[in-house]
């Protein structure tokens, strides 16, 4: 890892939901900044769980997590939102507000961090336009398709050019095109510094991009070396 | 295209339409409470005020051929002459037999206070403002000159009176205080409730970085919203109840029962009730959203 520190660290971390049994055993692993690894396995591995952690959705029930270098299990309840939004998070239900227009939902990381309405009007509009969704600004997300909430999910998820993308099957919903223009967005987007894990059971997908992989098998982690 | 909009659709929750309703109840019942309290505290002190200042002399009446009525008036003017030499009052009347037996018709009913009826002789006496009488010494002087003769300072009355009207006055208060409590238990299950139906939406806004206050925000102020509303509607109810109650009250001869006539003070008093209600529904709703959220990870 040398002096370069660690955009995500997990030692020996583990999850159980409530009393039921653990979900993910001992996982240990790192990710460099401007990193991108796909985190494979099947539906029911743990991918979630382990991208839940991540994204500070969960504490583990063990272990250690750190993220840019700050163990959350010390950091002041306060500063969590600082560091949530370093993060961004394409949920696999995609988590649109229904009420919301697309613009309004996309804009939404921006407004809760208390940017200027200026800048949240030209920067939202441009990302809207990026995800190819322009002739949809206005539209509620129960109007939209399956890969347009997904594009609009993801606009959510890069809008405040987070240090950190996690994308839970973020091709799920989308047919191979649009899932191919998904991954190469997210390229883009690790080309500009962001450490990128995308969360898939697709393993097609992940054989055409040249990426290291995490894989979860029965909630064991393993970290082939890249292909 | 950018507009003033909530990211939680609080205005659509069912909720949303019966607080306001709850809380016009609310803001009506504590503004009568409160009315009441003002008004017998006033009562209270204009009682003191009236009846310290006055003495009742009452002489019983004596029985004879003509039934003891000179007599009678002889032991009046005796009482009259010694309470005008007596420093310190300012009016000693007597009142009249009309005026006696105006006084008594209430309870013995129309008619029956005829000339057969023995009735005693009662003086109205006014102490000054700044005199020092001793009651008791009067007293006893003047049962001595006039036996029969006995002095009323209305001071056991007056403290029966002023207890009953006091304890009611703490009973409008408690009440006041009881809807009050009402009020924050009701916000509270309505925030919960808004809590558990937009859990989703309040968890999404929580994982991208908003502060637990970014999302109190959206809660409190729907919750002063909808409390300004129902608050203003008790408001204008309550006004239209106490209005109706001292019109009706002006037709109403009684002495001693309150008027309900409220200073401009006591009015601002009451105009406060709709929004000290909001406050309390606003702050009530922001601790209840930060508690929860506090426990989220």
């Amino acid at each position: 890892m040398g002096n370069v520190e660690s955009v995500v660290r997990f030692e020996n971390v583990g999850l159980r939901y409530g009393a039921g049994p653990e979900v993910l055993h001992d996982i240990t692993f790192a990710l460099e900044p401007g990193s991108f690894h796909f985190l494979a396995g099947v539906s029911g591995a743990g991918k979630s769980s382990l991208l839940k952690l991540m994204y500070l959705g969960h504490r583990p029930t063990r272990g250690l997590i750190s993220l840019f270098g700050r163990d959350i299990a010390t950091m002041p309840h306060e500063e969590m939102p600082v560091l949530r939004r370093r993060i961004g998070v394409v949920f696999q239900d995609f988590r649109l507000v229904d009420h919301l227009s697309t613009l309004d939902n996309v804009a939404l990381p921006l407004r809760v961090a208390g940017a200027p309405e200026e800048e949240v009007r030209d920067n939202v509009v441009e990302m809207v336009r990026w995800v190819g969704l322009a002739d949809q600004l206005r539209a509620r997300p129960h109007t939209l398709s399956g890969g347009q909430k997904q594009r609009a999910a993801i606009a959510r998820a890069v809008i405040n050019r987070p240090s950190l993308l996690l994308a839970d099957e973020p091709t799920g919903n989308v047919d191979d095109k649009i899932a191919m223009r998904l991954l190469y967005l997210f390229e883009e987007l690790n080309k500009l510094g962001t450490t990128i894990v995308i969360a898939t059971h697709n393993e097609a997908l992940i054989d055409r991009f040249n990426h290291p992989q995490l894989r979860l098998e029965g909630g064991v982690l393993t970290v082939p070396r890249p292909v | 295209m950018f507009r003033q909009r909530s990211d939680l659709p609080l205005e659509h929750d069912p909720s949303s339409r019966f607080l306001p309703w709850l809380i016009a109840l609310m803001v009506y019942l504590a503004v009568l409470a409160l009315a009441s309290a003002l008004t017998l505290g006033d009562a209270i002190g204009r009682w003191n005020q009236e009846l310290t200042g006055a003495l009742t002399v009452q002489i019983a009446p004596l029985t004879g051929a003509d039934g003891g009525a000179a007599e009678s008036r002889a032991r009046r003017d005796k009482a009259l002459a010694l309470l005008r030499g007596t420093p310190g009052l300012v009016r000693v009347e007597p009142l009249d037999e009309e005026r006696i037996a105006a006084l008594l018709e209430p309870w013995l009913g129309p008619g029956n206070v005829g000339a057969g009826l023995p009735l005693p002789q009662i003086i109205d006496v006014e102490i000054a403002a700044d005199a020092d009488i001793d009651v008791a010494a009067l007293s006893a002087r003047l049962s001595t000159a006039v036996p029969g003769a006995t002095v009323d300072d209305h001071g056991e009355w007056l403290h029966d009176l002023v207890t009953l009207a006091r304890s009611i006055e703490l009973a409008a208060a408690a009440a006041v205080l009881l809807i009050g409590l009402t009020a924050v238990i009701t916000v509270v299950f309505v925030t919960r409730t808004g809590l558990a139906v937009h859990h989703q939406v309040i968890e999404m806004l929580h994982l991208i970085g908003a502060r637990d206050s970014y999302v109190a925000k959206q809660f409190q102020f729907h919750a002063l919203a909808l409390g300004l509303r129902g608050g203003l509607l008790g408001l204008a109810l309550a006004v239209i109840t106490l209005v109706a109650i001292g019109l009706v009250g002006r037709e109403v001869e009684a002495v001693l029962m309150p008027r309900l006539s409220l200073s401009a003070g006591q009015w601002i008093v009451i105009a406060l009730v709709p929004v000290t209600a909001a406050a309390i529904a606003m702050i009530t709703a922001r601790v209840t959203v930060l508690r929860a959220l506090a426990k989220m990870p």
